[in-house]
């Protein structure tokens, strides 16, 4: 990898580098790696990590031995639920904190008021998800009759028709309510980002397929987006790792509904509230395995980006 | 119709969006805002836009505006008077036993105990990363580039995946509710990324100043504190804003590790909308409670918390 040499006057023995280093390995050993090894073993045990998971075989029922618990999670309904939710909130929430924040980069590039509007942006960043669950809570709010108070409902009953239950009306609706919170959380994130990248493509390039007549979409589709794909691509594995831990908003506004669980609400349920560490530990298990191609392309970018310094 | 004047036309449908979008993206904040500081039984009738329109005059008597909900957040009363007329009388309400300014329902106490668990947690992985930072940087040592490697892959491994054996340690060791574990927690989850950006900022530093300072003898300990620090002050501010929003953000953490005993804004708050009888006056005015602090950080420090964000990107 890096080609970067230290100088040997540098060069301090064997135990200084040590003592800089060794404290912050030690505690990511215990915090990060430790734990990481562990929850695989822990989710090839029984509810109390003590016994095999294949002791909870049952005769004549399908088992897969000590990876009984994984057969539990994939063929559970409301964790299968939580899969395919999980999913949609990639699919929606990436495309639309990408998507929203590269159109948001590009217009507000052209007016004078850029660092304001971007500062509106990108203020929800700075809140918890606690607190967006309280704010979009009441943007949500549903009264079966009577005034609305919810400005959503106020909205739809003003215009004639019957109150809507944003929050309880699964699968569909819930759930994309409350990616609308997350996508309303991190656009500012993606569009922070995208600015940066969007203000390294050169002036002069745009300038010159203008004057050729190229349309301001033309130009946006092929010089600038090509331009800037590896900031974009940074951006979607970055997504994509987030919406895949996602947690709070969902713990917070989802209300416990079992249509409208999450990968990390599920484990959490396991773990906290059925006492199952079996079965969370393979759900962490799972959820880790599908965050490892990100992390590998992470190692590839780093590498390649220590190749150019 | 003059150039200028039809170009000025031509960008008006762009102002309209952008102006648009930043009106959506505020109202939902500052309904909030509003709502928190009405009395709480206009806040049941009458949504919060209607705040300046005319009302029923058997109501007048009410002010539109309050700090009543302010009041009962942060002592934790949630009967349904208001705190001054039910508890600071001569004979107060039942619903007033265990309020107070420290009482472990109220915000007041929870703001302590996120102050409590966040500076700590921001001080000790900042901390440790600028030492290894360096090192990583600066420091010749075996299998430096293969750990940092790792660390990067480091970056990704969700917090899920590591709570239940921490939480099973804990309970042998005893940390379970302490913040002592809450710090540790936060320092071993921050570092992957604090040691990565710090990396990138110590190890851009020019190679010169370091070969000059120890070219006149100074040891790896003066290199660091009387030179990479001072150079790398933007790069910390960056991160510690980071890490003190993370950690004053965060629920799943507090709510594993300290849960009810010493409840932080995130956990009480999450509390009072699962557990019920805590209405939409009381959580509209513990959220904007919880959010002052990252609003001000926001305001007041923004440009370093957008360097954080552009710096590193990969925290989550």
């Amino acid at each position: 990898m890096t080609t970067r040499v230290v100088p040997k006057i540098m060069k301090q023995g064997r135990l200084m580098p040590l003592l800089f280093v060794l404290p912050a390995m030690l505690i990511l050993t215990f915090f990060v790696v430790y734990p990481t090894v562990n929850t695989i073993g822990l989710s090839l045990e029984d509810a109390e990590g003590e016994l095999s998971a294949a002791t909870l075989c049952i005769e004549d029922q399908p088992c897969w031995g000590i990876f009984e618990n994984y057969r539990r999670v994939l063929t559970d309904d409301v964790m299968l639920r939580a899969f395919r939710n999980n999913a949609l909130w990639i699919v929606l929430m990436v495309t639309g904190t990408t998507g929203l924040g590269l159109l948001i980069a590009v217009l507000v590039d052209r007016v004078k008021y850029e660092p304001l509007a971007k500062a509106v942006i990108f203020l929800p960043m700075a809140i918890s998800f606690v607190g967006a669950g309280i704010i979009w809570g009441f943007v949500y709010d549903y009264a079966s009759f009577g005034n609305q108070t919810g400005i959503l409902n106020a909205i739809v009953t003003g215009l004639g028709s019957k109150p809507i239950p944003w929050l309880t009306r699964g699968p569909w609706l819930n759930n994309i309510c409350l990616i609308i919170v997350g996508v309303w959380m991190w656009t500012g994130f993606c569009m922070t980002i995208l600015s940066a990248a969007l203000k390294g493509v050169p002036a002069e390039l745009l300038e010159a397929a203008r004057v050729d007549g190229a349309s301001e979409w033309r130009v946006f589709w092929r010089i600038i987006v090509p331009m800037i794909m590896p900031t974009i691509t940074v951006v979607i594995t970055t997504m994509v790792v987030n919406v895949l831990k996602i947690f709070d908003i969902v713990y917070v506004m989802g209300g416990g509904r079992p249509d409208a669980q999450v990968i990390a609400t599920r484990m959490y349920q396991e773990q906290f509230v059925k006492y199952n560490s079996g079965l969370s530990s393979a759900i962490a298990v799972i959820l880790i395995l599908l965050i490892i191609p990100v992390g590998y392309m992470n190692i590839r970018r780093f590498r390649q980006q220590e190749a150019m310094r | 119709m003059s150039k200028k004047v039809s170009n000025t036309l031509k960008r008006v449908p762009l102002h309209i969006v952008i102006v648009g979008l930043c009106i959506v993206w505020l109202l939902p904040t500052f309904g909030l805002l509003v709502t928190s500081l009405r009395p709480f039984q206009d806040i049941n009738e009458t949504g919060w836009w209607t705040v300046l329109s005319p009302r029923d005059p058997e109501d007048t008597d009410r002010p539109r505006l309050t700090l009543n909900n302010y009041q009962a957040a942060l002592v934790g009363y949630r009967g349904r008077r208001t705190y001054a007329e039910a508890c600071l009388v001569e004979n107060p309400d039942p619903s007033c036993t265990g309020t107070g300014l420290l009482s472990s329902q109220g915000m007041g106490k929870a703001f302590l105990n996120s102050i409590l668990v966040a500076i700590p947690s921001t001080i000790l992985p900042v901390l440790f990363a600028a030492f290894a930072a360096y090192a990583f940087s600066w420091l010749d040592f075996r299998g430096r580039q293969f750990l940092f490697v790792v660390l990067v892959g480091l970056q990704v491994v969700p917090l899920q995946m590591t709570l239940i054996p921490i939480y099973r340690v804990y309970t042998q060791l005893g940390l379970n509710g302490t913040f002592l574990g809450v710090w540790l927690f936060h320092a071993g989850f921050g570092l992957p990324y604090a040691i990565y950006l710090l990396r990138n900022f110590i190890g851009s530093l020019p190679r010169d100043v370091f070969e000059s300072v120890y070219l006149d003898g100074a040891s790896p300990w003066t290199a660091f504190f009387k030179l990479a620090l001072p150079l790398a002050t933007p790069a910390l501010a960056s991160l510690t804003i980071f890490q003190f929003l993370w950690v004053w953000n965060d629920l799943l953490v507090a709510l594993v590790f300290l849960g009810g005993t010493t409840p932080v804004l995130t956990y009480l708050i999450s509390n009072m909308v699962t557990s019920l009888g805590a209405g939409w006056h009381l959580l509209t005015a513990a959220a904007f409670i919880s959010i002052l602090m990252p609003l001000v950080i926001f305001f007041g420090l923004q440009r370093f918390f957008v360097r954080g964000i552009l710096a590193g990107s990969v925290k989550g």
